[in-house]
C-alpha cells in the first residue's frame, strides 16, 4: 500500500477535549437531533485518521490534484519598500481553486464518501469554500448544494457561475443578513431535515464539535509545509505569522504547526470594515461593547451582539471575513495569549490589496489582503533580519468587480 | 378537586396527572410575544389560556433561530422589530399572571440570549415573574450543567429533548435527567405546520415509552385535529406552534377557533 508522506493526524496533546471544548469555547450546541450525527461524525473521523488507506488517498489527491506542497515566496520588492523585516508568503493562493478551502473540502468529502453520504451541502460567504466543495464532490461524484447569501452572490458572481459549472447547486439565502452567517443557519437547517443522507461540510473552524477540530486537522497541512520550507529556505522560523481570520481556517492552519514554537508570534487579523467607532465591522475580538462570549452556530466564541443577546450584522468588504463569530479555538489562542488579533479596515485591506499587485504581480483575495495589511503595518517596525510569514490564502480575481467599484 | 395553586416543576407535574385523571392529552400552545405587536401576542395568550388550554410554551424571539422553520422564524423577526427583548418577554409572563392567567408557562428561547441576561439571574428572575419551566432547543443535556442546576435550585422545570435519531443510550440519558416532561420532536427537521404525522412515529414514542415513565410531549409538525385524535394514548402532550402562528396572520379569532378545534380533539374519541 502507499503510504501518506506527511499523515494528517488528530493532534491530542492540544485541545480541544473529547467533547470539543477549548477552555471555556467551543463544544456543542445544536439542537437534539444533530447529536447523533455529530457522534457519528466524530466516530468516522478519528476512525478515518487512523487508517492509513484514507491517508494515502487524501495525500495522493492533495499532491496530484490540490498541487500540494504550496510554495512559499519571498517578497522582495514589497519587503524592499517596507525597508524593514523580510516578508514571506505562504502560497495558499496556487492550490486548486485558488484558495485554501480545497485542503478541507478534499479531505471531508471523502470522509463523505467513506461514510456512505451522498448529498453534501456546504455554505459559503465568499464563495471559496462553495467552489471547493463543489470541485470536490464533482471530483468524487457527489450531490452538492451551497447555501449563499444573496447579497454575497451578487458581490462574488464568478464564484457562483464556478459553482454551478461544476454541478453544484447555489441556494440564495434570503433571511436576515443575506450573508454568511445566515447561510450557515440554512445549510443547518437542511442537515436537521436530511440528516439521514446528507453531509454537511462546514467551511471553516467553526460549529460544533468535531467541526473545528476536523477543519484544523485538515488545514493543518499549511502550517507543516510553510515551517518546513521556512527553515529550509532561511534557516531559521519566522518571527511572526499572520493570517485573517473570518471563521479562522486559513490562520489555525498555520499556526497550529507553531503553537509550541513559543519565539514565533501568532496574529489574526479581522475585518475592521469600516472602524469599530463605525459600528460596521466584523472585528469580535476588537470591539469591547459588541463583542462577547455566546453561542451561535453551535459553538461557544466571541460573538458580535448587542445587549439582549440578537447577533449583530456585521460589514467587511470582502465576504469570507464578514461574520459575527470566530472558531472557538481563536478565543481560547487569545485567551491563553497565545495568538494576538487586530484587525484592518477595508480601506487598509484595498491599499495592501494594490501593494502586493503592483510590487508582487500577486493578485490577492480580499481576505488576505488583510493579512498582508497587517505585514505591511509591522514590517517597517522590525529589524532587516526579522522575518514575517503571511498566509496568503486566496487569489483574488473573484474581488475584481468589488475592488473595482471600491477604487472608483 | 385540589385548589392549591402549584407552581414551577410541582405545576408542569400536576398539569399532566390532571389530563391523565380526564383521559385528555394534554394541549400545550407555542406563541412568540411580539407577534403580530406586544399587546396583541398577550390578547392571544389570554384567549387560549380561556379556551382551557394546559400550558404555554411563551416563545422569546432570536435573531438566528435554527430551530425554526419559515412561520417562526418571520413572526420572531418581526417581534425583534417590535422591540422585544427578554425583559420585556418576561414582563409578558408577569402580567399575564398579574391577569389571571393560572396555566404553567414554558420560556422557550435560544440560548445566546439567554447567556447575554446571565443564566442565573434568568432563572431567579422567570420564577419570579411567574414561569414554571424553561426551554432552550439549542442547549443538549451535556452543555446544560449549569443552568440545570439553577433551575433545579429554584424549582424550575428545565426541558431536554429527544429525537427520532436519539441512540437507545441518549434515550437512557435524557430519560434518567430529564424534569417535568421530555419534549419528543416528532420528526428530522425544523418547527412547521405538516400535512401528515410521520410514519415512523408510533416506534419513536415507543422506543422512548419503554425507558421511563415520564410524561412524553410531542412536538413539530402538528397542525390538525386529527393529529392530535391520532396520538390520543400514546402521548401524554403535545405542542401546535406555527400552525397557530399562522392563524395570527387572520387575527386572534382565528387563532382561537383553531386552538378549540385542537382542545375538542384531546379527549378519548
Amino acid at each position: 500500500m502507499i503510504q501518506a508522506k506527511n499523515p494528517m493526524h488528530v493532534d491530542a496533546a492540544h485541545l480541544p477535549d473529547a467533547r470539543g471544548h477549548f477552555g471555556e469555547f467551543g463544544g456543542r450546541f445544536v439542537p437534539e437531533t444533530l447529536v447523533p450525527a455529530l457522534d457519528e461524525l466524530t466516530a468516522a473521523f478519528h476512525a478515518a485518521m487512523a487508517d492509513p488507506a484514507f491517508q494515502a488517498q487524501y495525500s495522493e489527491l492533495q499532491a496530484s490534484y490540490t498541487g500540494r506542497p504550496t510554495p512559499i515566496t519571498f517578497a522582495r520588492r514589497l519587503t524592499e519598500h517596507l525597508g524593514g523585516a523580510q516578508i514571506y508568503l505562504k502560497r495558499e493562493d496556487l492550490a486548486h481553486t485558488g484558495a485554501h478551502k480545497i485542503n478541507n473540502a478534499l479531505g471531508q468529502a471523502l470522509l463523505a464518501q467513506r461514510m456512505g453520504k451522498p448529498r453534501i451541502i456546504a455554505e459559503t460567504g465568499a464563495g471559496q469554500h462553495g467552489v471547493a466543495s463543489a470541485t470536490a464532490a464533482a471530483l468524487l461524484g457527489q450531490e452538492c448544494h451551497v447555501y449563499m447569501g444573496s447579497v454575497d452572490m451578487a458581490r462574488q458572481r464568478p464564484n457562483v457561475f464556478r459553482m454551478q459549472l461544476l454541478g453544484a447547486e447555489v441556494i440564495p439565502v434570503e433571511s436576515g443578513t443575506r450573508t454568511l452567517k445566515d447561510a450557515i443557519t440554512e445549510a443547518i437547517r437542511d442537515w436537521v431535515t436530511n440528516v439521514e443522507n446528507t453531509y454537511y461540510l462546514m467551511g471553516s473552524a467553526l460549529g460544533p464539535h468535531p467541526y473545528p477540530l476536523m477543519v484544523r486537522t485538515f488545514q493543518s497541512v499549511i502550517g507543516i509545509e510553510a515551517r518546513q520550507q521556512m527553515l529550509e529556505q532561511t534557516g531559521q522560523l519566522p518571527d511572526v505569522c499572520i493570517a485573517c481570520v473570518g471563521g479562522g481556517s486559513n490562520a489555525i492552519g498555520l499556526f497550529h504547526a507553531f503553537r509550541d514554537d513559543e519565539a514565533v508570534d501568532l496574529v489574526g487579523v479581522e475585518a475592521g470594515g469600516r472602524g469599530i467607532a463605525s459600528g460596521e465591522h466584523a472585528a469580535r475580538f476588537a470591539d469591547p461593547n459588541m463583542g462577547r462570549p455566546g453561542v451561535l452556530h453551535g459553538t461557544r466564541s466571541f460573538v458580535l451582539q448587542d445587549s439582549d443577546g440578537q447577533i449583530m450584522n456585521t460589514h467587511s468588504v470582502s465576504a469570507g471575513l464578514d461574520y459575527a463569530s470566530v472558531g472557538p479555538e481563536h478565543a481560547y489562542l487569545r485567551q491563553m495569549e497565545r495568538a494576538t488579533y487586530t484587525l484592518a479596515t477595508d480601506d487598509e485591506a484595498l491599499h495592501a490589496f494594490q501593494m502586493l499587485c503592483q510590487l508582487e504581480g500577486i493578485i490577492p483575495a480580499l481576505e488576505s489582503s488583510h493579512a498582508v495589511a497587517e505585514a505591511i503595518r509591522r514590517a517597517p517596525t522590525l529589524p532587516h533580519d526579522a522575518i514575517v510569514l503571511v498566509n496568503l490564502s486566496g487569489r483574488g480575481d473573484k474581488d475584481l468587480d468589488t475592488v473595482l467599484k471600491a477604487l472608483e | 378537586m385540589d385548589t392549591t395553586q402549584h407552581t414551577g416543576l410541582l405545576a408542569i407535574e400536576r398539569l399532566f396527572a390532571a389530563a391523565r385523571v380526564q383521559g385528555r392529552t394534554a394541549f400545550l400552545p407555542y406563541f412568540p410575544i411580539g407577534y403580530p405587536t406586544y399587546d396583541e401576542s398577550l390578547a392571544i395568550i389570554r384567549a387560549l389560556a380561556a379556551a382551557g388550554v394546559d400550558g404555554f410554551e411563551i416563545g422569546i424571539p432570536f435573531s438566528d433561530p435554527l430551530a425554526d422553520g419559515p412561520t417562526i422564524q418571520a413572526a420572531t423577526q418581526i417581534a425583534l422589530e417590535n422591540g422585544i427583548t427578554v425583559r420585556r418577554c418576561l414582563d409578558a409572563v408577569r402580567t399575564l399572571r398579574a391577569e389571571g392567567v393560572v396555566q404553567p408557562m414554558l420560556l422557550m428561547g435560544y440560548l445566546n440570549p439567554l447567556l447575554a441576561y446571565g443564566l442565573e439571574d434568568f432563572v431567579r428572575d422567570a420564577r419570579a415573574a411567574g414561569a414554571d419551566g424553561l426551554i432552550v432547543p439549542d442547549l443538549p443535556p451535556e452543555e446544560a450543567e449549569l443552568l440545570a442546576s439553577a433551575c433545579e435550585q429554584a424549582g424550575l422545570a428545565l426541558i431536554l429533548f429527544l429525537a427520532p435519531t436519539s441512540s437507545p443510550d441518549r434515550i437512557a440519558l435524557v430519560a434518567r435527567a430529564a424534569r417535568g416532561f421530555i419534549y419528543l420532536v416528532s420528526v428530522a427537521g425544523v418547527t412547521g405546520a405538516r400535512a401528515n404525522l410521520p410514519p415512523d412515529l408510533a416506534a419513536f414514542i415507543e422506543r422512548v415509552r419503554a425507558q421511563t415513565a415520564k410524561p412524553l410531549v410531542l412536538g413539530f409538525g402538528i397542525s390538525q385535529p386529527d393529529h392530535v385524535r391520532q396520538l390520543h394514548g400514546r402521548i401524554d402532550g403535545f405542542i401546535v406552534g406555527s400552525a397557530l402562528v399562522k392563524a395570527a396572520q387572520s387575527g386572534a379569532d382565528a387563532v382561537r377557533d383553531l386552538a378549540a378545534s385542537l382542545h375538542a380533539a384531546t379527549g378519548a374519541s
